[in-house]
């Protein structure tokens, strides 16, 4: 018993120590001209579906929902962006070479294709960014053009 | 009384860990190191700009950046027979070792659009390389048929001392092609599964 109120205290203890710990929020002021909107005509409703189910990850600004800013969920979520981020940069599009936009592009039609992406360990929390069938033909028809107008 | 100083041990324990961790946390943060080969670019520049070389070391330079696009070609053929094996752990390891090659390919010697060409290529097979060496092996496949339009794209840059051959596969994701050393067709795109399946598109060299 005593042990078990001691491990209680100390999961408390580190639970309100933890929260204090400063954390960098993927929230950046600036839009670079190289996002991905503003280099292409993204029609309106493409826009919306990229911007709700997949820039969270793959820009430089995440909507956090309250339940995110706490920690440990936070530094959870801060390795997952990072990630994100890594693979492909919205914000960055037209920094990448033809030649990688095409790979990326590629990617993006594949994983969207497979239900790879959105991960369902986003969509579990964020419902409104799971692509109904009507969204994911227009994206991923959108990003087929994209890809053609590059080959 | 003991039980207080217990407790205020194991807290005090908890919150050394605590910052370790949040500190390692903070080295991440820092900006990701650039991509080697663009570091490698640089010194290279430094070189050129601070000594001019004489024609032996321009010959030895020469010699030593077709042994790196030989040394990509190398890399690339293990991988595409690990591939053809349906060998996953050992594709996953020539994929790495493939990545760093790529990073240190030589390209002081050719023409600006040249360069840049190559720049882009490598960026690219890099990023195929690197996810090579960490995935299953369908996922593999997805990128070593990209992989292998670099390399191609590459080679038709660079050059290469020994006859290569372009095989096609007509199945395989709408049609893909990849290197090889021989005139055998062994399809890394299906291994065991459909081993002879496609055929010589084109000799290069």
């Amino acid at each position: 018993m005593k042990v078990l109120k001691i491990i209680a205290w100390i999961a408390l203890i580190a639970f309100v120590v933890i929260q204090f710990f400063p954390m960098d929020y993927n929230q950046s002021e600036t839009l670079p001209q190289t996002d991905f909107m503003l280099v292409n005509k993204v029609p309106a409703t493409v826009e919306k579906s990229l911007q709700v189910s997949c820039y969270d990850c793959h820009s430089n600004y995440t909507k956090y929902p309250w339940y995110n800013k706490v920690q440990p969920v936070a530094w959870f979520l801060e390795d997952h962006i990072k990630e994100g981020k890594a693979e492909l940069n919205f914000n960055e599009w037209d920094t990448y070479s033809d030649r990688r936009k095409n790979s990326k592009l590629r990617s993006i039609i594949k994983q969207i294709e497979n239900g790879q992406m959105p991960l369902d360990s986003y969509t579990l929390i964020h419902r409104d960014a799971i692509l109904s069938k009507e969204e994911k033909e227009a994206v991923l028809n959108y990003m087929k053009t994209l890809k053609d107008d590059l080959e | 009384m003991k039980m207080m100083k217990q407790n205020v041990m194991i807290a005090g324990l908890a919150l050394v860990l605590l910052s370790a961790t949040a500190c390692k946390d903070g080295n991440k943060n820092e900006p990701a190191a650039p991509m080697s080969n663009e570091m490698h670019q640089e010194s290279m520049d430094d070189m050129m700009d601070d000594k001019p070389m004489n024609e032996d070391d321009e010959m030895a330079m020469n010699n030593g950046q077709d042994a790196k696009a030989e040394a990509i070609l190398t890399d690339y053929f293990k991988l595409k027979d690990a591939l053809v094996a349906d060998d996953n752990a050992k594709a996953k390891e020539l994929g790495a070792s493939l990545a760093t090659t790529l990073g240190k390919l030589d390209i002081s010697e050719y023409t600006d659009t040249q360069q840049s060409d190559l720049k882009d290529i490598v960026e690219d097979a890099v990023e195929h390389a690197e996810h090579i060496s960490e995935s299953d092996i369908a996922h593999q496949r997805e990128h070593f048929k990209v992989l292998s339009k670099d390399v191609t794209d590459m080679v038709a840059i660079t050059g290469t001392e020994n006859t290569v051959y372009q095989q096609f596969c007509p199945m395989y994701d709408g049609g893909s092609a990849w290197l090889s050393t021989s005139k055998d067709v062994k399809n890394p795109y299906y291994g065991s599964k459909m081993l002879t399946c496609g055929k010589v598109q084109k000799e290069i060299n």
